[in-house]
């Protein structure tokens, strides 16, 4: 196996550990967890094909990656900015309980 | 591939195993802070020093405090009585293993067609300046109003609603 393919292969876990986590817990910051985890996966395959890509010297992949790394930054203050307001509302984080628009 | 890579893979896929599984949430938020630890360190195995190192600060500085933050708050630390796993798990495990199970086969697919160079890349932080002032000076502009906007959107939110404390006081 190639370096490429085992970094791929590993942010193909990492992916799939934090999907698994988002759809199976059951506290909404246990949920933004696993996106986080998503969002780094993805990070690790920039990166990867950054460095093992035929023009690492245009730096595309690496800047990719640092404003993603910025944009879930940001994605993460909001998500538990509104964990917060929804416990203030409803006192509970448990997305199980949260069926109010269900039909 | 090199010991050191086997050596990060483990514990980052430890981390994030344990991150998903574990029971109380503080010790999901401290098995975070090692799984994203782990992959700024593949970064760096990567060679791309400055993303790795942006990786660590921002993850393992910011966000990893942000999530302890928000459990103190939310009282999340408290194991719910049905369980910590919601109604439909094992629908999400079938589904998270589906699609581990494309992604492998993509990659195993496309084997062949992957670039194969393993010469060092030779970048710098002076290189990486330039570009982020010269070709990506737009979206680095963009991500400042974004950075911006979702701090002050974030403290809104948060923030107690003066009617709900004048209520609170009148209690």
């Amino acid at each position: 196996m190639t370096p490429l393919a085992c970094y791929l292969l590993v942010a193909a876990l990492m992916f799939s550990i934090g999907l698994a986590g988002a759809l199976t817990r059951r506290n909404a910051i246990l949920v933004l967890i696993g996106i986080e985890l998503m969002l780094n996966a993805a990070n690790l395959n920039l990166i990867a094909f950054w460095r093992y890509g035929p023009h690492p010297e245009k730096l595309t992949g690496m800047i990719f990656a640092i404003f993603s790394i910025a944009v879930a930054a940001a994605e993460a203050a909001v998500g538990l900015g509104l964990v917060i307001q929804i416990h203030r509302h409803a006192h509970t984080t448990d997305i199980d309980a949260m069926d109010r628009m269900k039909g | 591939m090199s010991f050191i890579f086997y050596v990060l893979t483990a514990l980052t896929v430890a981390g994030a195993l344990a991150a998903v599984l574990l029971k109380n949430t503080v010790h999901c938020a401290l098995a975070l802070s090692v799984a994203f630890t782990g992959m700024a360190l593949l970064f760096l195995n990567l060679d791309a020093q400055f993303a790795g190192f942006a990786q660590f600060m921002v993850y393992v500085g910011a966000v990893a405090i942000l999530v302890v933050f928000a459990i103190l708050l939310t009282k999340g630390s408290e194991t719910p009585t049905g369980g910590v796993f919601s109604r439909t798990w094992l629908m999400g495990l079938v589904i998270a293993a589906g699609v581990f199970a494309v992604l492998g086969w993509a990659v195993m697919g496309s084997m062949k067609a992957l670039p194969q160079l393993t010469a060092v890349p030779q970048v710098t932080v002076l290189q990486i300046g330039n570009a982020l002032v010269g070709r990506y000076v737009l979206p680095l502009e963009i991500v400042a109003v974004l950075l911006t906007a979702a701090m002050i959107g974030a403290v809104i939110v948060a923030l107690h609603e003066r009617s709900e404390v004048a209520k609170e006081g009148q209690k």
